[in-house]
């Protein structure tokens, strides 16, 4: 009898995440319409679900009214360099808190563990007064470079400006802060202490060194641990808003979450376009969640049921 | 004294070359930050003219109350009412949670498609950001947004959503429902739910028992644990949480009713650039936060034996 009705158990399942497909349709519609027809009434509600006009136009248009292609520069170029220091100081670290004995490691550890739980905002205030008053003391102390000017790439009207060298609007601000986690530590201490303490012995007595041990043995297996953390930091970092909207005021050094801003016109937010650069931001985060789904389970059960 | 292993002390050294990278940052960028903001919490600084040493006025100024002929009144209203904001938009946790257990149980069974609806529900909290707060304003536009035409069509004149006092919060906790449900909650619930042995449901079966009690004696108790740590994180995170949402928004608006402590703190050090006062606040923010990690523990750790 369980199995006869059992499709009646589909009907709300499928209502329900219709529902929660909604506004991702509202959302490709809007992208998709010509410029004003969003902010025309329609007395019909499925019109406004449905694209009244395929203005594919739309998505190439984004990058010609505002600088859309460096916000994408900027944020691929941040995310991705601080995807990969974070994943390797993670490593090593997790490495010598896991594999290795020596004295302090636990208390250590401990205070790794404490700091995860101060808020961000704690952090970021002096981090931020660190940033605005680096590039003057760098010039008291190395007085040699000029730690305040604006940086170019080339010369001449097609120099491309990357901001100072540090500090603020530099992209040392946009990166090095977030090279170092406590909580990616934390989860790849979790996954590497899964692995058996044999095959450490074992290597050793191969005459491998602690470095090839973790180059040769302990990276390889703990690949899906490296996946997570890869994953969830990239996509953190993709996303953040509040350090770069602080530490950079220059245009050509915002990310993709500070750009979107540009299409609040003066006259009212451009919404099929703003639509549709929301949608060409989300895209690799789409594309990251369907390629790396089984890392999303593991990533989010091992801080629950070890920590 | 046990006399050293050999290598002990090669090791020792290893593990410092393999820590040093992370534990330089670390000390830079968080360790040393957390007492640095204290300190600064203790000035006042506007970041142009030298810092000036305050004592204990920044927080007297920020918890204090002060005598007025009405009465007693706080040195900073402000403050209390967005800390009632954020406690406030924090009632979305447990219809979140309630709601993720709902779906892991409808989801938790030998169905076609099982996956499918886990990949929709999940979506929303992947995709949680910026670029989505910026949909939801659009979808909460009163005139052309997807919210109030939907409302049009059961015959409703929708609010004016954000930029009404009264309904600003509201708007922003149905949102947070749409991104949080489906989330690491419910992949949380779900992993908790196949790990409960089925043979005590059989059991139970054969003792007669009925959907409810068995959600009631079996499902409830095994879950939890994952309940408790789901809690937890939920209150951690509502406390700071805020800025972006409401930044994109609603611009902490209208009259500051959606202004959360987190876009106190921004407002003050960033647009304000009271940093001594911006300390304080985010330090008071850090006290709340321990003391809910820390009785949590205390409790927890009991529920868990």
């Amino acid at each position: 009898m369980k199995n006869r009705f059992g499709f009646l158990w589909h009907i709300p399942l499928i209502l329900l995440g219709v529902t929660f497909l909604l506004p991702l349709a509202f959302m490709l519609a809007t992208a998709l319409s010509r410029p004003g027809e969003a902010m025309q009434a329609t007395d019909s509600f499925t019109a406004m679900l449905w694209p009244r006009s395929w203005q594919w136009e739309n998505f190439a248009e984004v990058w010609r009214v505002v600088p859309f292609l460096r916000y994408y520069a900027n944020s691929l170029f941040v995310a991705v360099v601080v995807t990969c220091g974070q994943v390797f100081t993670s490593a090593c670290a997790a490495y010598a808190f896991s594999r290795l004995r020596w004295p302090g490691r636990d208390k250590l550890f401990l205070a790794y563990l404490a700091t995860m739980m101060v808020p961000h905002s704690v952090t970021m205030l002096p981090n931020f007064v660190a940033m605005k008053i680096l590039p003057e003391w760098l010039t008291a102390v190395l007085p040699g470079i000029d730690w305040l000017a604006m940086r170019y790439i080339g010369s001449g009207p097609d120099a491309i400006p990357i901001g100072r060298l540090v500090g603020l609007d530099s992209y040392f601000a946009l990166i090095v802060p977030g090279m170092f986690s406590a909580y990616g530590t934390f989860l790849l201490r979790q996954f590497f202490l899964g692995l058996p303490k044999e095959l450490d012995e074992a290597a050793k007595i191969d005459g491998c060194s602690y470095w090839q041990i973790f180059r040769l043995v302990i990276i390889p297996l703990a690949l899906p641990g490296l996946a997570t953390l890869t994953i969830f930091t990239f996509m953190g970092i993709w996303g953040s808003f509040l350090w770069p909207l602080v530490v950079t005021n220059q245009e050509f050094l915002r990310v993709l979450p500070v750009g979107l801003q540009a299409f609040q016109g003066q006259y009212g937010t451009e919404w099929h376009l703003m639509m549709a650069a929301a949608l060409l931001m989300l895209l690799p985060i789409v594309g990251i969640f369907l390629a790396g789904q089984r890392f999303f389970v593991s990533g989010l059960t091992i801080g629950a049921v070890k920590g | 004294m046990s006399p050293k292993p050999p290598g002990q002390r090669q090791e020792t050294r290893a593990a410092l070359c393999f820590l040093l990278p992370n534990l330089i940052g670390f000390l830079l960028f968080t360790a040393w930050p957390v007492v640095a903001s204290f300190a600064l919490s203790l000035t006042s600084w506007d970041l142009l003219t030298p810092p000036r040493w305050a004592g204990l006025e920044n927080y007297s100024n920020l918890l204090g109350f002060h005598r007025t002929v009405e009465g007693l009144r706080a040195n900073d209203p402000d403050f209390w009412k967005y800390l009632g904001n954020t406690l406030f938009l924090m009632l979305v946790i447990p219809v979140n949670m309630a709601g993720s257990l709902a779906l892991a149980l409808a989801l938790n069974r030998k169905m076609r498609f099982s996956y499918v609806y886990r990949v929709i529900f999940f979506l929303p909290s992947i995709l949680a950001g910026v670029a989505i707060f910026y949909l939801w304003r659009w979808m909460y536009n009163p005139d052309f947004g997807l919210i109030n035409a939907a409302l049009a069509t059961i015959g409703i004149e929708g609010p004016r959503w954000l930029t009404d006092p009264q309904w600003a919060k509201p708007a922003l906790m149905a949102m947070s429902v749409w991104l949080g449900v489906g989330g690491g909650s419910m992949i949380l619930y779900l992993a908790a739910l196949q790990g409960v042995p089925t043979d005590l449901y059989e059991a139970a079966e054969i003792d007669g028992a009925g959907a409810w009690q068995k959600f009631r004696v079996i499902t409830w108790p095994s879950v939890m644990p994952v309940t408790f740590f789901i809690f937890t994180m939920a209150l951690i995170g509502g406390f700071q949480s805020g800025f972006d949402m409401a930044y994109i928004m609603t611009g902490g608006g209208p009259f500051g009713s959606t202004t959360t402590i987190g876009y106190y703190i921004y407002t003050k050090a960033y647009v304000l650039f009271e940093m001594g006062y911006a300390s304080a606040v985010a330090y008071v923010l850090f006290v709340i936060v321990l003391a809910v990690t820390l009785v949590n523990w205390k409790r927890g750790g009991n529920q868990l034996q």
